[in-house]
């Protein structure tokens, strides 16, 4: 689906990541981990063409990133940022923006774009809030705004930049069955993810970074050890609750 | 029932925003006809037009209507809906709402430009708009770069204009010094005003502005999908550099057209969003035009009052729009601050 080859990239002359390789598959969930600076958010922006590459290449379903068309492209791919300027805009209306890529010369809605709004909102939980501003919002509602919008953009990949930041530990754990939902839908999830038992408790890969490189890419069981040995801290896998999870500790 | 409340909500929004419209239009109406009726001599209007429309413009009244009103009040007009809508533009492209034409230096480098073509070609007057644009353009530019540069907070683009500004004014005050003949009205296109102004002065102007307005509308989505932010926007696939290249094109040749026969005018760029904002919310579609005719009646009433205020004298309605303008100003920042927790 996506595929890496020793992409380069960097802001303002200095490079962050160097040289890359990855494969991401049709349908998984890949997180990006690792400490800060180390090129995960550079990565995730490199791979949807926010950032243009200094060296290597990006493919998506084959073909390279930079021979799609802007909006081509924004219909394949999302990118959820890590969410800084909230514009004063209607939740509904933020939410209409994600139909963008779909519409045509005349930019108006159709019949179809409504219900893709509709859906999204049901979906993330935010049809209450529609007609709300968003600086009015909490943390958490923004967030699933910001999700729902990326939901209506209706994309086969969905690119997110640490979506449970600023949520409260119940949040968190809602934003990530949300996730889960998504890829149960059909989509590629690719996120970049601070809090490693999440990473490891619901994604079917793991990219684990250190100084704009991959240390390790695999399964849980596979990057585990790796991973608890580039924070300096251990791994143990553990009952808890309903499932087995990977708890990190020192 | 689920579908229902949005499908209502934007039929709602559809009659307000028809309203809002139709209401401001009324306005701009009845602004034009006192601007037209109302001055040192108050005109008898549907007289004069009905003499007018018979072909005779013989009357005292009607000569003043045709030669002296008329001109102004459609150059208080332009300038108005000018200016509002470059400064509806320049606070989406900076993403700052203390942005405006004349708070970033745009009308500044305007004025400077329209100063040095008169004092170069003193006779060739219709070439003042398109050197009013490219200074615009060129203060635009510098300021973009400034902005575009790594961490520039919003009162970075803010002071930097200003300097800008003051930069464009030194050089007016120094061309009106050297050439005090070809500019010996120098003063008072420094304050802005509409007094003198003649039908011809507004021929290649009303072009631009009138295109300029368009353009933006037919942009207002665009120009939606670019205050989302910058990532957002590219991320839904917007040509984000391109889109802001030519929303700062098109602010340009609004505020260069606007300064070319109007002057400094000062603060309608930043005063009229903020209420249009108010009025009609921040989807441009409806932004735009309710910017274009809130600017273009209040400068028409703002032009009027400098004419009947302090009658038989006449104070530059630049004057009058910064004695409005200014505090305002001053609120907008205070109000920033305060939501913000200090300034940065």
């Amino acid at each position: 689906m996506i595929e890496l080859r020793r992409v380069r990239a960097g802001y303002c002359g200095e490079e962050i990541l160097h040289g890359v390789d990855l494969f991401v598959r049709e349908r998984e969930i890949v997180s990006f981990v690792g400490p800060n600076g180390c090129g995960k958010t550079t990565l995730l922006k490199s791979l949807c063409g926010i950032l243009p590459l200094t060296g290597g290449q990006v493919r998506l379903a084959g073909k390279e990133l930079g021979q799609y068309g802007r909006k081509e492209l924004a219909r394949r791919v999302s990118f959820l940022p890590q969410v800084r300027d909230i514009p004063v805009i209607g939740v509904e209306n933020f939410v209409a923006h994600g139909r963008y890529p779909h519409l045509s010369f005349g930019r108006n809605l159709s019949g179809e774009d409504r219900e893709r709004i509709e859906w999204a909102l049901e979906e993330t939980g935010t049809a209450d809030l529609r007609r709300k501003e968003l600086p009015a919002l909490s943390g958490g509602e923004r967030q699933r705004v910001y999700l729902a919008m990326t939901l209506c953009q209706d994309t086969d990949i969905l690119l997110l930049d640490e979506p449970t930041t600023y949520l409260d530990i119940g949040q968190k754990y809602e934003m990530m069955e949300r996730i889960r939902k998504i890829y149960e839908m059909g989509k590629t999830v690719v996120m970049v993810l601070h809090d490693l038992s999440f990473a490891f408790a619901y994604s079917h890969r793991v990219a684990a970074m250190e100084g704009g490189r991959l240390l390790a890419f695999g399964t849980p069981e596979e990057t585990a050890d790796r991973t608890a040995e580039l924070f300096g801290v251990s791994v143990k896998k553990a009952l808890l609750g309903r499932a087995e999870e990977y708890v990190f500790y020192r | 029932m689920n579908i229902l409340p949005g499908f209502y909500s934007e039929r709602n929004k559809g009659h307000k925003t028809g309203r809002i419209l139709f209401g401001l239009s009324v306005l701009l109406a009845v602004s034009i006809c006192l601007g037209l009726a109302a001055g040192s001599s108050v005109l008898d209007l549907p007289a004069v037009v009905l003499e007018l429309l018979e072909g005779s413009a013989s009357s005292p009244g009607a000569r003043i209507l045709l030669h002296v009103r008329l001109p102004r009040v459609c150059a208080a007009l332009l300038a108005g809906a000018a200016l509002a809508v470059s400064g509806v533009l320049i606070q989406a492209v900076l993403s700052n709402p203390l942005a405006s034409p004349n708070v970033i230096g745009v009308n500044g480098g305007a004025g400077f430009f329209t100063f040095l073509t008169m004092a170069l070609f003193p006779a060739n007057r219709e070439w003042l708009a398109a050197g009013a644009f490219l200074g615009a353009l060129c203060a635009a530019m510098l300021i973009y770069a400034v902005a575009s540069g790594a961490g520039a907070g919003k009162l970075t683009i803010i002071l930097a204009g200003m300097a800008v500004g003051s930069i464009f004014t030194a050089g007016m005050n120094a061309i009106k010094t050297f050439f005090p003949d070809t500019l010996y009205n120098g003063s008072s296109f420094l304050i802005g005003g509409f007094s003198g102004v003649a039908g011809q002065d507004l021929t290649p102007a009303w072009m631009g502005i009138t295109a300029g307005i368009l353009a933006a509308c037919l942009y207002s989505r665009r120009t939606d999908v670019l205050c989302l932010g910058e990532e957002t926007a590219f991320s839904l696939g917007l040509p984000v550099k391109q889109t802001r290249f030519f929303l700062i094109l098109i602010a340009c040749i609004l505020a260069g057209s606007a300064v070319s026969f109007s002057g400094l005018i000062s603060f309608v760029g930043l005063l009229v969003p903020h209420i249009a904002r108010r009025l009609s919310g921040t989807a441009h579609r409806v932004l735009i035009p309710a910017s274009a005719l809130l600017g273009a009646s209040f400068v028409t009433l703002c032009d009027l009052a400098s004419r009947v205020l302090f009658a038989p004298y006449e104070i530059p309605v630049g004057i009058l729009l910064s004695l409005v303008g200014g505090p305002f100003f001053l609120f907008l920042i205070v109000k920033q601050r305060n939501r913000r927790g200090g300034g940065r």
